[in-house]
């Protein structure tokens, strides 16, 4: 049953494979570290040069898929090091990893969260080698009804982010929703909210959002604090650079919890690293945050987010692969490329064309070994970053900003969007509101409302569709119980002492 | 010294993403650029591509011809850039498909109609599909119309646009070939192919409308069954089995062009080279193959002959629009 492993990794061992497996994994690590470059401009850029380069269609994919892990590994680096997220899937790495970087553990930050991708990714790739077939016929039965129970679960499961001040964290969320609200919208074709404006239609394009919340909305706070010499604001000296082993077995629980998360969520079509960062660090909070810790640099709080991105981007390969159904957008343009090289996913790829199969999947074990050899020793290098003084430093970070934007749209148009949202993120941020729940309602809104929509339009508007099959049933139950349950157990426990008194 | 090293290491990303961006501004110098409409990776994409690949391959152009990207409203965006800002730009071709003709037609792109722009020509052709799943109780489909007749609210019809886009035009006239109203069609818009074939397979949907390039993976797992295809007769090779819509008693058909235009005020000159160019492209063997990778179909129209087809469709979709009353 695992001849195509075993010949794939016969293929992937090449040495022009491997050559270009650590390639990918370099440019991708790049790609997702550019704030506005994520895995999808990454692959688009490079499949017409792997094409053009008339690389075998094993090879191409190789290299590609090296881009798609290496930038779930990269997105994290200004996370962590700026609170700027590289890509959509490191918005939750910002929450505990920033906070880490400011206490001066930017180097074990950085070696923690390539060893709990690198995990978490391992998760992921067994799941898909071993589960592929059995899962995808699970992920189908995730309709639009499953999908809105879900998303119910994902806002539910947000609450334990409320924290101190759960008004603003509601507002944010709502804000978020509006966000996504932009466009045209899915259910009628009818515009919304764009003011005639063509720029619109299509909504608040992801990269935009994050790079204006998070980065311009740093530059301009950096900005403001340029001037002041407050001691507090200054970054501490780095202390030492590597991760330490305590804190990898302090984290290992984290990693295997959210790995499994995140492989589940990124096997369901139609969502991705970022849902599964989301709902894994909000699991994770609940799980293990005793202390109240989580968000002011908790390295639970960095470990979760970082597997389960890298989780979701492996188990996406299990619709492409076994139904040739892209399970997120960058799996999408990975299916394109196949079919440029007249390959058919689905289960009959492994049977015709076992050496891109086996080859692939090969290729995302080595990768993954590459990528956690490539980016521990680096952890050092890159914290150092930290070291450059701001006036390099912010007009560094808004160069990379306009050009990763700029270079998505070819309009100027997203260059002021952009810096619109920047203004409204520094106000909400000097207002005291957290940016994760204004970015968490933005995606799962969006995906929330969709899904409404077209369960409604299924079942022709009888509401009866939304808790009607045993998925859904089961998380409507699981988020009403994360709900009630802290309000409740309480009570029930001190009863119960009281009843053993 | 530390400094140093970590300056030198962080100004290579900055050259890096530089270099991206000023690509742009460069290369506009006298190469020519296609403008995709739409993010990278698409089917505007892959129709720029199939332009840029063939002229270099074919050796009709000297210079590599460079593809940028300007989503935003299903193409609007770069229809009101064309127009507004490098309107007489002789170097500039635009991607467009019928997903643009239907948007034009709804008055989607602004203040601008199908008049303002010269069209180029078409370079390739993808066909709609009607699509069920391989256990559906459907064979043909004069049986699913039938059922359709009867009970119209129980068969879902599912694809990758919203009302009113070119994916849900594929079901509208399905559902008018068996006299039912489009405005009593379930119909649900979902995100791309992809996800659509995913509720199909998943049983959310009964009826998949989408197009028949995006099917070729799917014809032999044996996991759908393509009713029809909405061509004007049968396509060779993989879907010679597909009867065509018409020959089983519905008139139906839908090509998806694949072409370009250039801006209004493009010199005659310019405008009729580039006709030249696509037109000896498209009769190159090399490019056959590039187009057949790329899963299209052939379709030559060019020049004046592509202008007024594209202007007939608009008009015939703005009647359409009409009829079922998505016109605002």
């Amino acid at each position: 049953m695992f001849d195509f492993l075993i010949d794939g990794f016969g293929v992937a061992l090449s040495p022009l494979n491997l050559g270009l497996a650590f390639l990918g994994a370099m440019l991708g690590t790049l790609f997702g570290a550019l704030p506005g470059i994520g895995p999808i401009n990454g692959i688009a850029i490079l499949m017409p040069l792997a094409y053009t380069l008339g690389l075998p269609a094993e090879s191409a994919l190789i290299l590609l898929a090296g881009v798609y892990t290496g930038a779930e590994y990269g997105g994290r680096m200004s996370s962590i090091l700026l609170n700027v997220p590289g890509d959509a899937g490191a918005v939750m790495t910002t929450l505990d990893g920033h906070p880490l970087a400011k206490k001066g553990l930017a180097g074990p930050a950085l070696g923690l969260s390539a060893v709990s991708s690198f995990v978490g990714a391992t998760i992921a790739i067994i799941g898909l080698t071993l589960f592929a077939p059995l899962l995808a016929q699970v992920a189908v039965m995730f309709g639009p009804a499953e999908f809105f129970a879900l998303m119910i679960f994902a806002f539910a499961s947000m609450a334990v982010m409320m924290g101190k001040d759960p008004i603003k964290t509601a507002i944010g969320a709502v804000l978020g929703v509006m966000i996504a609200m932009v466009g045209v919208d899915s259910g009628t074709g009818v515009l919304r909210y764009t003011f005639g404006m063509a720029e619109l239609y299509d909504g608040i394009d992801f990269v935009v959002m994050i790079i204006g919340l998070f980065a311009i909305s740093e530059i301009l706070l950096m900005l403001e604090h340029a001037n002041r010499q407050d001691a507090g604001d200054e970054m501490p000296p780095l202390g030492r650079v590597m991760v330490s082993l305590k804190e990898v077995l302090y984290c290992k629980w984290t990693m295997l919890r959210c790995g499994l998360i995140g492989f589940i969520v990124g096997v369901l079509p139609g969502t991705g690293a970022s849902v599964a960062g989301a709902v894994s660090y909000t699991t994770e909070k609940r799980l293990s945050d005793k202390e109240g810790t989580f968000g002011t640099g908790n390295m639970r709080g960095l470990a979760a987010p970082e597997a389960a991105n890298n989780a979701a981007a492996a188990g996406s390969f299990v619709p492409m692969l076994t139904l040739g159904i892209p399970g997120s957008g960058t799996t999408a343009v990975l299916l394109g490329a196949l079919m440029l090289y007249n390959i058919t996913p689905g289960p009959m790829m492994f049977s015709e064309r076992p050496e891109v199969a086996g080859g692939l999947i090969a290729s995302l074990y080595i990768g993954n070994v590459v990528l956690l050899a490539l980016n521990l020793p680096l952890a050092g290098l890159f914290a150092k970053v930290l070291t450059i003084p701001r006036w390099v430093l912010v007009p560094g970070i808004a160069i990379l900003a306009f050009a990763g934007v700029y270079q998505l749209h070819s309009d100027l148009m997203a260059i002021y969007l952009m810096l619109i949202i920047g203004v409204f993120g520094y106000l909400l941020r000097k207002l005291g509101f957290s940016l994760a729940p204004v970015i968490l309602g933005y995606v799962l809104g969006g995906l929330m409302e969709d899904n409404l929509r077209r369960a409604l339009s299924i079942s022709g508007g009888d509401v009866g569709i939304l808790w009607q099959s045993g998925i859904s049933l089961g998380l409507w139950i699981a988020a009403v119980l994360l709900l009630v349950l802290p309000w409740l157990l309480p009570k029930l426990l001190t009863r119960k002492s009281l009843d053993g008194a | 010294m530390k400094f140093n090293s970590a300056f030198r290491h962080w100004s290579s990303l900055l050259v890096l993403s530089g270099a991206l961006a000023t690509g742009t501004a460069q290369a506009q110098s006298d190469a020519s650029e296609c403008i995709a409409p739409a993010k990278p990776g698409g089917g505007y994409d892959l129709t720029c591509r199939l332009a840029a690949n063939g002229l270099q391959e074919t050796g009709l152009i000297d210079k590599p011809m460079m593809v940028s990207y300007m989503p935003g409203g299903i193409g609007a965006v770069a229809y009101n850039h064309v127009n507004g800002v490098r309107s007489d730009d002789p170097n500039l071709i635009v991607a467009a498909s019928t997903g643009a003709a239907v948007n034009l037609a709804l008055g989607k792109f602004g203040q601008y109609d199908a008049d303002e722009v010269r069209w180029l020509g078409a370079l390739g052709a993808d066909y709609g599909a009607i699509v069920v799943k391989a256990d559906a109780p459907w064979q043909t489909l004069d049986e699913l119309m039938k059922d359709l007749k009867t009970q119209p609210g129980k068969i879902v019809f599912g694809a990758g646009g919203t009302v009113g886009s070119q994916d849900w035009m594929k079901a509208a006239l399905t559902a008018k070939a068996a006299d039912i109203s489009p405005r009593d069609l379930r119909y649900v818009a979902f995100e791309g192919g992809g996800e659509s074939l995913a509720a199909l397979l998943g049983d959310h949907i009964q009826v998949f409308t989408g197009d028949m390039s995006e099917l070729r993976p799917h014809l032999e797992s044996g996991k759908v069954r393509v009713l029809a295809s909405l061509s004007e007769e049968r396509l060779g090779g993989p879907y010679a089995e597909i009867p065509t819509a018409a020959e089983q008693g519905y008139d139906v058909q839908w090509p998806i062009w694949r072409g370009y235009y250039m801006g209004p005020e493009v010199s005659d000159e310019a405008y009729q080279e580039w006709v030249n160019k696509l037109e000896t492209l498209s009769e190159k063997e090399k490019f056959a193959e590039l187009r057949e990778a790329r899963g299209l179909f052939p379709m030559s129209r060019f020049g004046d002959d592509f202008d007024s087809y594209v202007k007939d469709q608009v008009a015939q979709f703005k009647q359409l629009a009409d009829e079922v009353g998505l016109t605002q």
